[in-house]
């Protein structure tokens, strides 16, 4: 599905701008190779300014690469004009961390998931949003609420209804749960793999948690300032952690369990 | 023993609206941690900020007690009582970047309530201000004083403020979310200091965290709250082991743990939620506030 090599990605660092000339470059993405392969769910792991968030809008071409290059389904993508891009844009889809902020309040819940396929031209857009709410648990009288009217669970249900509702190829879900209590948390992630065993989905997804992480994801890449390392089966890399910094990762996440070594 | 901090019947509502808190007792004595935990919109933060005395105006008290080093805050006059929470309370927020005045260097920003509000001298407050950076581990402190809030890490931000809340040597902080905004790395590193200050400086500590991890590791005893209601109190070794309420049982089962890969996430039982709603209802008609 996804071809990455050698990729790189850098920004203006406007606080070290001199007055006069421009910027200095600060290197976010220093050279990344990984595959994802068709329906493989890899968690993508780091800490923050680790790159992560940076790295799946460079995926999705929400951000240009400075260097290397990004093959989805074979076409390089790295640095398509947006026109050329657009038709690819169905192909891949992003459920966004904070569904208050994402979902526009003004719009109701059929409203913000038909948008979508209106804008992509696709047809039956009224069975569409059907069979999105069906997919996501979320019952059909819900197409008439706004985003206020509902829990943060479901909001995020929202989210995940719009994106699949465009029959994506590829899924990138940028730290969705984070922001849930820990009910609607197991209720997203108890969806998510549903789905994706239904589906066959081919998905990224971005968390800072680990015990997130090994619910549902089938490979694991854990970035560090922008560079990838370490990559390996799930059950591997918590068994058997290859890098410092994983190991530190994993010592460091606080267990619910008073007896657990953590000094 | 009794507690330094000795809450009873707390009970609060919005004004003209519905009961925010019902009747919530607890205790955190000398030196130790006391967790409140619960989802969101549970009413754990609103107990800190009931303690601390900066509820919002559109929150009436309307019955209880706060017991603060044996007086009864909600029995003084406002002024005094402000000036007693001043004195012997103190916060640890939950984001360091927007408790902290972004456009002042960080040591005027201790000193001042220490000055403004406790009457030190300059001198004695700027001495204070860099042994007590000193000791959670800041290097440099001397830089960091003249720095700005944009200039340091969040761990370096958050570390600023537990050195600001121990400043003054207060009896008893207040810590809201303190790590929620934090790396798990960084989140450890914040915890133990957290742990040490208050070992070293014998604080009572309220714990309000959402994290049942984070519990376990920094807590003696906790509050499990829901609608406003305690629904279990326990020492922390038993609430690990033999949780007694279903809601309780229910949070647990809800927290992912890498441990455990392939047992069952369960989400809180509509069951569970149906009956602690019962629960907080017959609840409100014994006491005879609206629901």
């Amino acid at each position: 599905m996804y071809e990455i090599r050698n990729l790189r990605l850098s920004f203006p660092d406007m606080a070290h701008k001199p007055l006069f000339g421009a910027p200095p470059q600060i290197e976010i993405l220093k050279g990344l190779s990984f595959d994802i392969p068709k329906g493989v769910v890899l968690g993508i792991v780091g800490g923050s300014g680790s790159g992560k968030s940076t790295l799946g809008r460079a995926m999705l071409r929400l951000l240009e690469p400075s260097s290397g290059t990004i093959r989805f389904d074979g076409t390089d993508i790295t640095h398509l004009s947006e026109p050329e891009l657009r038709p690819l844009r169905r192909r891949f889809q992003m459920i966004f961390q904070d569904p208050m902020s994402s979902l526009n309040p003004r719009r109701q819940v059929h409203g913000l998931i038909a948008g979508p396929l209106r804008l992509h031209g696709m047809e039956d857009v009224t069975g569409r949003v059907s069979r999105a709410l069906d997919m996501v648990g979320l019952p059909q009288n819900f197409a008439t609420r706004y985003p206020h009217e509902l829990s943060g669970g479901q909001r995020q249900r929202v989210g995940i209804a719009r994106a699949l509702a465009l029959e994506p190829d590829f899924i990138l879900a940028d730290e969705i749960v984070s922001g849930l209590d820990v009910s609607s948390q197991a209720q997203v992630l108890n969806l998510l793999s549903q789905l994706v065993d239904e589906l066959r989905m081919t998905l990224a997804f971005i968390s800072h948690d680990l015990s997130v992480i090994r619910r549902l994801c089938t490979r694991v890449l854990v970035l560090h300032h922008g560079k990838i390392v370490e990559q390996a089966e799930t059950a591997a890399l918590f068994d058997a952690p290859a890098a410092d910094y994983t190991r530190e990762l994993l010592a460091a996440i606080p267990l619910p369990d008073p007896y657990q070594e953590w000094a | 023993m009794s507690g330094f901090l000795d809450i009873k019947g707390l009970t609060l509502r919005l004004r003209g609206g519905p009961t925010i808190l019902r009747s919530v007792s607890l205790r955190v004595a000398s030196g130790k941690v006391h967790g409140l935990v619960g989802e969101s919109g549970a009413g754990k933060s609103t107990i800190g900020k009931a303690v601390l005395g900066t509820l919002p105006r559109a929150i009436e008290i309307t019955g209880g007690e706060i017991w603060l080093d044996g007086v009864n805050l909600l029995a003084l006059p406002p002024r005094e009582r402000r000036r007693r929470i001043g004195a012997t309370a103190a916060l640890i927020p939950q984001d360091p970047l927007t408790a902290l005045n972004p456009s002042k260097r960080i040591g005027p920003q201790i000193t001042r309530r220490l000055i403004d509000i406790l009457g030190w001298s300059k001198a004695d407050a700027n001495r204070r201000a860099r042994d007590i950076l000193d000791e959670v581990h800041i290097p440099d402190v001397a830089r960091v004083m003249r720095s700005y809030p944009h200039e340091l890490s969040g761990g370096m931000r958050q570390r600023v403020l537990i050195a600001s809340a121990f400043a003054a040597e207060p009896k008893l902080i207040v810590a809201d979310e303190p790590t929620t905004a934090l790396d798990v790395t960084v989140q450890k590193q914040i915890l133990r200091l957290i742990n040490e200050m208050r070992a070293r400086h014998g604080t009572a500590l309220l714990f309000v965290t959402h994290d049942l991890g984070v519990v376990s590791k920094v807590c003696n005893s906790l509050s499990v709250l829901y609608a406003g209601k305690v629904v279990e109190e326990a020492q922390m070794h038993r609430f690990f082991t033999q949780p007694i309420h279903p809601y309780s049982r229910a949070l647990l089962a809800a927290t992912p743990t890498y441990l455990d890969p392939d047992g069952s996430l369960q989400p809180v039982p509509a069951e569970v939620i149906q009956e602690v709603e019962t629960e907080v209802h017959q609840h409100a008609q014994r006491a005879g506030y609206d629901v």
